[in-house]
């Protein structure tokens, strides 16, 4: 059973719950960006959480099938097209024997996922299918006339999935290791400074423009591991938060550290798009 | 050992030398204390750490010292770099006598990072300064020096470090059991071919 695939837009990718453990190789976690739209996908067409789907940037996707199947599409919304027809977003629709999907561009957000009943099947690298785009690990990203094998589903979609959505709001910071390196309260400075997400943002970190932060000392740091939504502040002043495929280890200081659950928004919010900070209720 | 929170489910170990750090890592790793244990030039960071006070309890018996004996890798090169008479001109010295020190230096591998089995090796006399300006595309094998390090790419990729030579080794590898040559805690003797 597989897809083919007949048009993309600026961006397709196989994405699950990525690679974690190889950061010591230097070797990115990867992963889908919007975590809880592609668990809901996932969940919907009945696959296992941990099932490889495709993560759509700004739609234009377009595949067929040679085997009917159960897809769902979950993330930014966007018109869902099967054989011409509009179907339901976030729902279980059936693509049927040589049926054509077609994804329209998104309302709002930037991410779109598609989840097919029995999941991507290609080869997995260091137990995963994600693709890597920092260090290229794991599976090209999908390109128009690829052939993506599809492997067995052993369960029907559910009809009904009511998820607690997450909302969105201000990203939940708590001080990073190098806060000190920020001449101030590096979270206060943050959460008080208006951003918006700069064009240059991407599955490595989403880059903010607004007022520099004003480092108390330039000089680089020995370079030190990575975790996942931290704020990284450059030479520049200019924060960036890491995401998904963020580089293992880095010499620049880390200020403050974002809740990973509230990274899905880093994913979704469009350029120039405005985004704030809170401080995280210490538990 | 300071220890200092990075979120909710990490911990950053400042110790006090490339030595120190991958020592604290192979010996954790040995625990499995941590989902991820990434040793920097001077930090180890305890990534998806579920219980950071068990985490924290065990690091107080650690002490510093012998870590565990590391693998033993030998890399042949061709010391043929376009850099090698900048490096000999930085130490004082000329290109058969860079290539000379540099095989005679017992490197270890301290950490990765830049890109998926790039280490970064400890244990050169010398330094050498970056590149003012990076090259678009080094060479994979491509052997090169920066600051005290010295580091060996594993695909071609953009790089600002000083090129002294080349090795048909292949650092990188993910179908492999050990997808990384020169994982941390590697000793590493270069050898000219």
């Amino acid at each position: 059973m597989s897809l083919e695939v007949r048009a993309t837009g600026p961006s397709v990718l196989v994405q699950d719950l990525g690679r974690p453990g190889w950061a010591h190789l230097g070797v990115p976690r990867s992963g889908a960006l919007d975590l809880p739209s592609a668990g809901l996908a996932t969940r919907v067409v009945g696959n296992e959480a941990g099932a490889a789907l495709l993560e759509v940037l700004l739609g234009g996707l377009e595949l067929s099938t040679d085997h009917g199947l159960w897809l769902a599409v979950t993330g930014a919304p966007c018109e869902v097209l099967i054989d011409g027809r509009q179907r339901e977003f976030g729902q279980a629709v059936w693509l049927p024997d040589g049926g054509a999907l077609r994804l329209g561009p998104p309302s709002s957000g930037l991410r779109t996922y598609v989840a097919v009943a029995g999941g991507i099947a290609v080869e997995p690298v260091l137990g995963s299918r994600s693709t890597d785009t920092l260090g290229h690990v794991g599976p090209r990203p999908v390109g128009v006339g690829d052939v993506l094998p599809v492997g067995e589903s052993s369960r029907a979609p559910v009809p009904v999935d009511t998820p607690r959505t997450p909302s969105p709001g201000p990203l939940r910071l708590q001080p990073g290791p190098r806060a000190d390196r920020v001449a101030g309260d590096a979270v206060d400075l943050l959460c008080r400074t208006s951003y918006t997400v700069s064009p240059d943002s991407d599955r490595i970190g989403l880059r903010l423009l607004g007022a520099p932060l004003p480092l108390a000392t330039a000089t680089e740091l020995p370079s030190e591991g990575m975790v996942l939504g931290a704020v990284q502040v450059p030479p520049d002043g200019r924060p960036v938060v890491f995401l998904a495929d963020h580089p293992t280890t880095g010499g620049y200081p880390v200020v403050a550290v974002v809740d990973e659950r509230d990274l899905w928004q880093c994913a979704q919010r469009r350029p120039g798009e405005p985004i704030g900070f809170t401080r995280a209720a210490r538990g | 050992m300071h220890l200092i929170p990075v979120g909710s489910h990490a911990l950053l170990a400042e110790v006090a030398s490339p030595h120190h750090a991958v020592a604290l890592a192979a010996w954790a790793r040995d625990r499995t204390l941590a989902r991820d244990v990434v040793p920097g030039a001077e930090t180890v960071l305890f990534d998806g750490v579920v219980d950071p006070d068990a985490l924290r309890a065990a690091l107080d018996h650690w002490e510093p010292g012998e870590g565990p004996p590391g693998r033993e890798v030998e890399i042949p090169m061709v010391y043929d770099g376009p850099d090698l008479e900048t490096v000999a001109a930085s130490w004082g010295c000329d290109a058969d006598e860079v290539a000379a020190r540099h095989q005679a230096a017992a490197l270890v591998s301290a950490f990765c990072g830049f890109a998926p089995g790039f280490a970064y090796l400890s244990g050169l006399e010398g330094s050498v300064p970056r590149l003012a300006t990076p090259r678009t595309r080094v060479p994979v094998g491509s052997v090169a020096l920066a600051g005290t390090w010295c580091g060996v790419y594993p695909v071609a990729s953009p790089g600002g470090w000083q090129i002294i030579g080349t090795t048909d080794a292949v650092l990188w590898n993910p179908r492999r059991a050990e997808p990384a040559l020169l994982a941390p805690g590697t000793h590493v003797r270069f050898v000219a071919r």
